[in-house]
């Protein structure tokens, strides 16, 4: 079907073919150095400030990780490996991973999943969509910070709206400290988080959706499949690549979280919403241990990489084979 | 029974979901503009209510004075020079990893996503580190460079993804009528890629717009302080009066909201581009 031969494009017959590269070896290494150095001097202003920027702290947080130090001079007390075998020792720290996989727990069984649910919805032609889209999306631009303030004023102990709301409703039990209680912190963030987030993914799912071809559903009704079928062996398969980005995201920020617990609890009460990231800031910018506070950022770093590397090789990499595997092995 | 018949009724329990779903989203925003229209002592004693009577000095108050036009013309300038910085140099280098063969282009374009991976609050402590020792802080550098810097990973993924598709018959056509490399990047690349731009500059002002960490830590002057800083330094001051806080909150989230109201597409689709090609 496709041709590589098309005769019909615009060259007359006066242009006439590229003289042939090359020549004499000395010229042709010569422009190709040349061409070496055009292609990287274009690179100099990304590399100047990526390198300046982001390389150069990471390194030199690697480097004070190993040190006993204040933050100010340079770092001179070498304690070795201490900082890190601190850390995990450490209850807080420890807690932060409890913490953190608590979250991610939730998110895969509860957001990801409400997210999926919203985007087929809105993906029928049902009137009003795209004001749904358009709101259920909208706390995503709004700042960690303002989103917040808000729900710290909201979920208010006895005067938020919450409360008074589930008081209206003769639910009174339910509603209490939220944040300031060591029980129900944790739920009641991620309840924040789910109300901030949830449209991002909503909204991959919907990119997503609208690139499975119509008539793949389509034969799927004519072969008579129900919607719940439609969905379990149409649109599941072909939306995983989209589900596997948005698991990993969605990791990813769990253990990089910061800002919105930062501003509606700060990690309390007695630690009992501490992030890694809010441990990290801590003691860099309250309690001056910065050879520490630079073992856990290393720490952080080292466990998004792990997990990114791995998740990668492992969960990513089918989606270049499962193209072929699936099609192969038949209707598994 | 026709079809239009039996699709009503079946999407009448779809509608009260999107309802119920709706109104858990919205109502945490109507509250915060409606309590921002009493008194604190009116919303103690009325909090579900519409406001009775409606009192509009807590808002006046505010947009009266001048630090709330402060914090956005900061918020504005920081974004905008974050933007301009960080789309010139990513176009540059992703110019160069889509349209150039060279060695080491592999290792450098692996280097770069990695830089994906480096987490703001992670990163923020030997930056602050570096800053201090640069001199900049309480300057509005010492925000944008980094911010630009972080940026670069995700704007040189997309970009080049754009420039990737441009047919390669342009750029001989563009070599035999005489351009060189930076010709045919300045004079077809660039304005034939001016979706891609838009897309990754809505980007990069949003997430310069809602950066709160580092200039909270660089900027121990309010005379540089952006909105979420604002925002928290307020709520901090004014903790007892929680009506006038809930109007600032209001304030802060219109330029982000208008903003999105007439950036959506590029939003939307450099998200998920981002995401899929990141």
């Amino acid at each position: 079907m496709t041709s590589t031969f098309l005769p019909d494009k615009r060259s007359g017959p006066d242009t006439a073919p590229p003289a042939p590269a090359g020549g004499p070896a000395p010229g042709r290494a010569r422009r190709r150095v040349l061409h070496w150095l055009t292609a990287v001097s274009f690179q100099v202003p990304a590399l100047a400030l990526f390198g300046l920027l982001v390389l150069l702290p990471m390194l030199f947080a690697l480097y004070a990780s190993f040190f006993r130090w204040g933050g100010f001079g340079m770092p001179s007390d070498s304690i070795g490996a201490d900082n890190f075998t601190r850390l995990f020792d450490d209850p807080v720290f420890l807690g932060d991973l409890w913490r953190c996989l608590v979250l991610v727990v939730f998110s895969l069984a509860l957001q990801l999943p409400f997210a999926l649910a919203m985007a087929v919805l809105l993906n029928q032609r049902l009137r009003g969509r795209a004001f749904y889209r358009m709101l259920f999306f909208a706390p995503y631009i709004l700042s960690e910070v303002i989103t917040g303030i808000l729900f710290s004023m909201i979920f208010a102990p006895d005067d938020g709206l919450a409360d008074h709301v589930l008081g209206g409703v003769g639910l009174d039990g339910i509603g209490g400290e939220w944040f300031s209680d060591p029980s129900t912190v944790m739920a009641t963030v991620f309840l924040v988080m789910m109300w901030k987030y949830f449209g991002f993914h909503m909204m991959l799912y919907l990119a997503g959706l609208q690139s499975i071809p119509a008539e793949l559903t389509e034969a799927a009704i004519v072969d008579g499949a129900g919607p719940w079928q439609r969905f379990r062996n149409v649109t599941l398969p072909l939306l995983a690549p989209t589900l596997r980005i948005s698991v990993f995201l969605s990791v990813i920020g769990s253990i990089q979280l910061f800002d919105l617990v930062w501003v509606i609890t700060a990690g309390g009460p007695d630690h009992h919403s501490e992030t890694m990231a809010i441990t990290m800031f801590q003691y860099g910018f309250k309690r001056y241990q910065v050879g520490y506070a630079s073992a856990i950022s290393v720490v952080i770093f080292g466990i998004s990489l792990v997990f990114a590397l791995a998740y990668q090789r492992f969960v990513l990499r089918r989606d270049l084979e499962g193209a072929t595997t699936t099609m192969r092995g038949g209707g598994q | 029974m026709t079809i239009g018949q039996k699709r009503r009724g079946r999407s009448l329990p779809l509608h009260v979901v999107l309802v119920a779903v709706g109104a858990v989203m919205g109502v945490p925003l109507l509250y915060a503009v409606f309590s921002g229209f009493k008194s604190t002592d009116q919303l103690s004693r009325n909090p579900i209510g519409l406001p009775d009577p409606w009192v509009s000095s807590n808002y006046t108050g505010i947009l009266g004075s001048g630090d709330f036009w402060r914090m956005l013309g900061n918020s504005t300038l920081i974004a905008v020079g974050t933007t301009v910085l960080v789309v010139a140099v990513s176009a540059l280098a992703a110019f160069s990893f889509a349209r150039f063969a060279f060695r080491g282009r592999e290792a450098l374009f692996t280097l770069f996503t990695m830089g994906l991976m480096f987490p703001f609050a992670v990163a923020v402590l030997p930056l602050f580190l570096l800053l201090r020792s640069m001199d900049l802080l309480d300057n509005p550098l010492g925000v944008i460079l980094p911010q630009a810097a972080f940026g670069l990973p995700m704007t040189i993924v997309i970009l080049r993804g754009f420039f990737r598709e441009i047919p390669a018959e342009l750029e001989e056509a563009a070599t035999l009528d005489g351009c060189g490399p930076f010709g045919f990047f300045w004079r077809i690349l660039l304005p034939m890629a001016r979706p891609a731009l838009g897309t990754v500059s809505v980007l990069a002002v949003v997430g310069s717009w809602n950066n709160f960490l580092l200039p909270l830590l660089v900027f121990s002057q309010p005379d540089w302080w952006t909105i979420p800083v604002g925002v928290q330094q307020f709520q901090g001051q004014y903790s007892s009066d929680t009506a006038r806080v809930f109007a600032y909150l209001v304030l802060a989230m219109v330029p982000a909201l208008a903003f999105y109201s007439v950036a959506e597409r590029q939003l939307v689709g450099g998200l998920t581009a981002g995401a899929t090609k990141g």
